[in-house]
C-alpha cells in the first residue's frame, strides 16, 4: 500500500515535470518581446555589468518610445528579464538557465566578462538560444556554436594591436602580468606575448595572480627586477586599480599598459601620480568627436547623469543590434533571429558598423587611451 | 639581495595583520577552548565599519587626524560591541554543552556575518575603497604601522597576562573555568573582556587592510583561516605565538610568491599544507606546550 502510494506520488511529480518542458514556447508575454540579460551588476566587476546594462536599458528605452520592433505590419515593445550574476561564472550559468527555461526569453544578451560569456555560451549554444555578447574578446566565446555572437572586436586584433603599440613606444623589454583566473586574461596575455615576439621584442618577467588577490607586491618586485621599459597588464579593473597603486608605492614608475579590462569608472578616478604614464586599448573614447559617438554620449549623460564607458556604448549597441535582427527575422523565433543576426552588415553602431563575419564576430576599430584629469582621452586608432 | 629586504618587509607587513587576528583567535582559545570562526568575519566588519566612518568624515570635510582617529577607533569600539554581542548570545549559553555545538555555532555565525553584509542595503558584494584622502596619506607608513601595532599589542597583552592582576584572573579561567569562579573571579566578565579585547584587534587589522586593498564582505573568509593557520602554527593559546606564526605566515607566503620554482597561485596551498604539517609533526605549535599553562 505505501510502495503504491510512493509510486503514485513520483508518477505525479514525473508529469509535473514533464508539463514544465514542452510548456508554451511563445517568447511573448504580455505583447511584448522577453529578452533575457546576464550581467555582473555587483562584484568584483559590478562596473561591467552596470555600464553595459544601462546602455542597454536606454536603447530599448528609445526603441520601445517609438512603439517597438517592427513585425508584420505592426510594432512590438521589447522587454528586458535582467539577472545579476554577481561577476561569479558559476551565477552565470544559472542566470541563463533561469532566462532560458522559467523566462523563456527568446534571446540572450550578456556578458561582458569572457569567462562567464564562455560559461553562458555553453547553455545558450545548448538550448539553441541566440545569444550575443556586447563585449567578450576572447576568440573562443563565439568559437562555442553558430548560435553564439558579438559586436566587439576580438583578442586576436587586440593583443597583436597592443604588441605593435608597444613597439612604436619603443618598449623592447616588456614584463607581463597575467590574472591566471580568468580567460580574458590569459587569452589577451598570449595573443600579446606571440607578436611581441615575432616583431623581436624580449619579455623580460612574466609573473601571474588571481582575481580577488589583495597584495601583489611579491610579484611586482620580480618584475622591477628584470628592469622592463614597460610592463603589460590585461587584467580587470579592480586588480589593476590595486596593482597601479602598489607599484607606484615601491617607486616602480615604468609606463603600465593593458586592454579593454581596465575601461572603468574607478580607472578614471585613480589618483594622477598612480594612471599618469598608462595606457590601455578601448572599444571607444568619450572624447571620438564622431557624430555618432558624441550623439550617444549625449544621450548616455541625459538619462544617466555621467559619461558613459565603453560598455555602455556596446551595451546600447548590442541592444540595438538584436532589435534590428528580430526586425530582419520577422517572426519572433530563436532560430530566425540567430539567422537574421548572421546577416548582420553594416549595422550603424554607435561604436562603428557592424557586420558579422563568418566566426560570428565584429571587425571594429580600437582605441588606445591614457587618462588624463579624470577623463579618457585618445592616443591613437587603429582600423581592423 | 636588495630585492630579499624588500620582500622581508612585505612579508612581515602582511603577517603583522594574520598576527593580529591571530591574537584574537589564541586568547579566546586560550580561554574557552574554543575556535572562534567567526573571527575572520570580525576583520571583515572593522573594515566595512572603517569605511563608513572615513567615508562620513570626509563627506563632512574633517581634518585628517580626526578623520582617522574616529575611524580606527569607531571600528575598534563597534567590533568590540559585536564581539560582546557574539559571546553574549551565541557562545555563553552554550558554555555546558559540548565543545563541538559551539564550534559549529561559531561557523553558523561566520556564514551569518557574511550573508547579512552581502546584502545590498548593509554593504553589498562590490568591493569599495576608502576616501582617497585616506589612503594616499597613509600609504608609506602603512607596513610600518601594521608591524608595530601587532608587536605594541603583543607586548602589551604579554605584560597584562603576565603581570597583573587581570591577567592572572585570565590564567585561571583558561585553566579552569568554574574553579576559577570559586575563587572569586568573575569568569564571565574575564571571557568578555577577552572577547571584546580580541574584536578590537581584528578590527585594527581590518581598517589598515582596508585602507591598503579594498573592502568587501567575503574579506575576511580566506584571510581569516590563514590567521587561524597563524594561530596553530605558532602555537594555540600561546600569544607570542600568535606573533610568531603570523610573520612566518606573512613571510612563508611572500617568499613563495618571489621565487622562480613554485607557481604564484601555490602560495595559499602552501600555507594549508604547513597547517597539515604542523598538526602531524607538533600539534602545540612551534610555542605552545602540553603542560596547562597557557596564554
Amino acid at each position: 500500500m505505501r510502495i503504491g502510494c510512493a509510486l503514485m506520488l513520483l508518477a505525479v511529480m514525473g508529469l509535473a515535470g514533464c508539463k514544465d518542458r514542452d510548456a508554451s514556447q511563445s517568447y511573448v508575454k504580455d505583447g511584448k518581446i522577453l529578452i533575457g540579460e546576464y550581467a555582473s551588476l555587483t562584484g568584483g566587476t559590478a562596473d561591467f555589468g552596470k555600464s553595459s546594462h544601462e546602455g542597454l536599458m536606454l536603447a530599448v528605452k528609445e526603441i520601445n518610445a517609438a512603439g517597438g520592433v517592427k513585425l508584420g505590419g505592426g510594432r512590438m515593445p521589447i522587454h528586458i528579464i535582467t539577472e545579476d550574476d554577481k561577476s561569479d561564472q558559476t551565477e552565470a550559468i544559472n542566470a541563463v538557465q533561469k532566462l532560458i527555461s522559467r523566462d523563456k526569453v527568446v534571446a540572450i544578451i550578456g556578458e561582458v566578462a569572457s569567462s562567464r560569456s564562455m560559461a553562458g555560451a555553453q547553455v545558450c549554444q545548448k538550448e539553441k538560444i541566440p545569444m550575443l555578447s556586447p563585449a567578450s574578446t576572447n576568440p573562443d566565446v563565439t568559437k562555442t556554436g553558430d548560435y553564439i555572437f558579438r559586436i566587439c572586436f576580438t583578442d586576436a586584433f587586440q593583443g597583436p594591436v597592443l604588441a605593435t603599440f608597444a613597439q612604436k613606444q619603443e618598449w623592447k623589454r616588456v614584463a607581463v602580468i597575467t590574472d591566471i583566473a580568468q580567460d580574458y586574461s590569459k587569452g589577451l596575455s598570449g595573443a600579446f606575448k606571440q607578436k611581441f615576439y615575432a616583431d623581436g621584442g624580449e619579455i623580460v618577467a612574466e609573473e601571474n595572480y588571481k582575481t580577488d588577490d589583495p597584495d601583489f607586491r611579491a610579484q611586482l618586485l620580480k618584475l622591477k627586477a628584470a628592469n622592463p621599459d614597460a610592463v603589460f597588464l590585461p587584467g580587470y579593473y579592480t586588480e589593476v586599480g590595486l596593482i597601479l597603486k602598489q607599484a607606484r608605492e615601491m617607486d616602480f614608475d615604468v609606463p603600465f599598459f593593458g586592454g579593454d579590462g581596465w575601461d572603468s569608472s574607478a580607472t578614471l578616478a585613480l589618483p594622477e601620480n598612480i594612471i599618469k604614464d598608462c595606457y590601455f586599448a578601448n572599444h571607444y573614447s568619450a572624447d571620438d568627436q564622431r557624430e555618432h559617438v558624441q550623439a550617444f554620449v549625449k544621450k548616455y549623460e541625459a538619462e544617466y547623469n555621467r559619461t558613459p564607458d565603453a560598455m555602455a556604448i556596446l551595451g546600447y549597441d548590442a541592444g540595438r543590434v538584436m532589435a534590428d535582427a528580430i526586425e530582419r527575422a520577422g517572426k519572433v523565433d530563436p532560430k530566425a533571429i540567430c539567422n537574421a543576426l548572421t546577416d548582420t552588415d553594416n549595422f550603424p553602431g554607435a561604436s562603428g558598423f557592424i557586420t558579422m563575419d563568418k566566426d560570428r564576430n565584429a571587425h571594429k576599430p580600437l582605441v588606445i587611451v591614457a587618462v588624463e584629469n579624470g577623463k579618457s582621452v585618445t592616443k591613437d586608432t587603429i582600423e581592423p | 639581495m636588495d630585492q630579499l629586504s624588500d620582500q622581508l618587509i612585505i612579508g612581515l607587513s602582511v603577517g603583522a595583520t594574520y598576527a593580529l587576528i591571530a591574537l584574537g583567535y589564541t586568547m579566546v582559545y586560550g580561554v574557552l577552548k574554543l575556535i572562534n570562526f567567526a573571527h575572520g568575519e570580525v576583520y571583515m566588519v572593522g573594515a566595512v565599519c572603517g569605511y563608513y566612518l572615513s567615508t562620513w568624515m570626509n563627506e563632512a570635510g574633517a581634518p585628517l587626524w580626526v578623520s582617522l582617529l574616529v575611524t580606527f577607533a569607531g571600528a575598534m569600539i563597534l567590533c568590540a560591541m559585536l564581539g560582546f554581542t557574539i559571546e553574549f548570545c551565541c557562545y555563553r549559553p552554550l558554555r555546558k554543552s559540548p565543545r563541538l555545538v559551539a564550534l559549529i555555532t561559531a561557523i553558523g555565525v561566520s556564514l551569518l556575518l557574511q550573508n547579512v553584509f552581502l546584502i545590498g542595503n548593509v554593504f553589498g558584494p562590490t568591493p569599495r575603497t576608502y576616501p582617497i584622502a585616506i589612503t594616499q596619506s597613509l600609504s608609506g607608513y602603512l607596513d610600518i604601522l601594521g608591524l608595530g601595532v601587532s608587536v605594541l599589542l603583543m607586548a602589551v597583552m604579554t605584560f597584562v597576562v603576565y603581570c597583573t592582576r587581570t591577567g592572572m584572573a585570565l590564567r585561571a579561567v583558561s585553566f579552569r573555568v568554574d574553579t576559577a569562579s570559586l575563587m572569586g573571579i568573575n569568569s564571565n566578565r574575564i571571557i568578555t573582556y577577552t572577547f571584546m579585547f580580541g574584536s578590537a584587534l581584528a578590527a585594527v587589522a581590518g581598517v589598515l587592510d582596508g585602507i591598503r586593498y579594498k573592502v568587501y564582505p567575503l574579506m575576511g573568509l580566506l584571510f581569516g583561516i590563514k590567521a587561524f593557520v597563524a594561530a596553530v602554527l605558532g602555537g594555540i593559546g600561546s600569544i607570542p605565538g600568535a606573533l610568531l606564526g603570523g610573520l612566518l605566515i606573512g613571510l612563508i607566503e611572500t617568499f613563495i610568491k618571489s621565487q622562480e620554482y613554485i607557481p604564484t597561485q601555490y602560495a595559499d596551498a602552501v600555507v594549508f599544507v604547513i597547517l597539515i604539517l604542523i598538526l602531524l609533526i607538533k600539534p602545540t605549535g612551534l610555542l605552545g606546550k602540553v603542560a596547562p599553562e597557557k596564554v
